[in-house]
């Protein structure tokens, strides 16, 4: 039988036409998940929840979105162990929602690495000395390492690969309390890492991680934005 | 109806960012300021007749609605 794929639709998300060509350039059926709506898990094989700005990013980036009707369909394919990939929005959304650890705030910019030619003209004012602290929204190529090859969406990659991927953020700065990292680097669910530049702050420059049975994954940099030589990387191809 | 308001903060231990931002900008002014933190207030009226009934279900809507993330925020009920 062939492969199913749902993409969830918010109010605000913005990826979802993006992710359904990419779904019809790998000549995979796919289908759109209204958020009001509950959906049969049996019909899907996975499900991709897209980037965006869900509910305007209100209250909390991805905490309206992750208690919409759609999601309680989406903790229940979650359950039953079926793959999930959030990307940029949708890793807010996974994370709001409790499928994911952890939390992603507000860019800083400055805090672990020297800043590009684009961050830097990105700042509030680069002229104000005085100004260490930057809150902006980063639209650049990165460059990503992998580390853990168990998520249902890395089947392609291998252990220390490298990827050149979009980001298009202001809150991608991954936080979790100590404990919670060191048991998420012992369970090999830090999925992706920023390497060698950190361009939002994120604590240990993770940029993706996996759930602990690997089958749920989130990442900030843009996959089916790098598909095609012309968009500038064809890395996005090693994710499905 | 009762109306309640709660204060949610981020957690001491998370770098605020906005808070920063506009400390280095009072500073920068000339203002005598230490520090400067930025969190939000948010106000509901309340389907109930008591000030304890709209306080628990103020709780509820913390807990399990969402209003704040205790990872990242702390609350406080505001009481007048």
């Amino acid at each position: 039988m062939a492969i199913r794929v749902g993409i969830t639709r918010f109010l605000g998300t913005n990826c979802d036409q993006d992710i359904k060509n990419w779904m019809k350039h790998l000549s995979i059926d796919s289908n759109y998940l209204w958020y009001e709506d509950q959906f049969n898990i049996a019909e899907y094989d996975f499900l991709i929840i897209p980037g965006g700005f869900s509910y305007g990013d209100y209250l909390r980036c991805g905490a309206l979105a992750a208690r919409t009707p759609v999601m309680k369909s989406v903790l229940e394919f979650a359950k039953k162990g079926k793959p999930i990939l959030g990307i940029c929005n949708g890793f807010q959304i996974l994370c709001e929602a409790g499928l994911l650890p952890g939390v992603l705030l507000p860019n800083h910019n400055r805090s672990s690495s020297i800043p590009t030619q684009s961050e830097a003209s990105s700042f509030i004012d680069v002229s104000s000395s005085f100004i260490d602290v930057s809150f902006s929204f980063i639209d650049q190529w990165v460059d990503i390492q992998v580390h853990a090859t168990q998520s249902y969406f890395s089947s392609k990659m291998f252990n220390s690969q490298k990827l050149k991927l979009p980001i298009a953020h202001a809150e991608g700065r991954y936080y979790n309390e100590s404990d919670q990292l060191k048991s998420m680097l012992d369970n090999q669910q830090i999925w992706l890492t920023y390497d060698p530049l950190n361009p939002n702050g994120s604590l240990m420059n993770i940029a993706g991680i996996t759930n602990v049975k690997h089958n749920i994954s989130g990442l900030m940099p843009h996959p089916e934005r790098a598909l095609q030589n012309w968009m500038g990387s064809v890395d996005g191809e090693f994710f499905i | 109806m009762i109306r309640v308001a709660v204060k949610i903060m981020p957690r001491d231990v998370i770098l605020d960012i906005q808070g920063r931002a506009v400390e280095e900008s009072l500073m920068a002014q000339g203002f005598n300021i230490q520090s400067c933190r930025i969190g939000k207030v948010i106000e509901c009226n309340i389907n109930v007749d008591t000030k304890d009934l709209a306080n628990s279900e103020i709780e509820k809507m913390l807990k399990d609605g969402g209003l704040y993330n205790p990872l990242t925020e702390k609350y406080e009920i505001l009481t007048n």
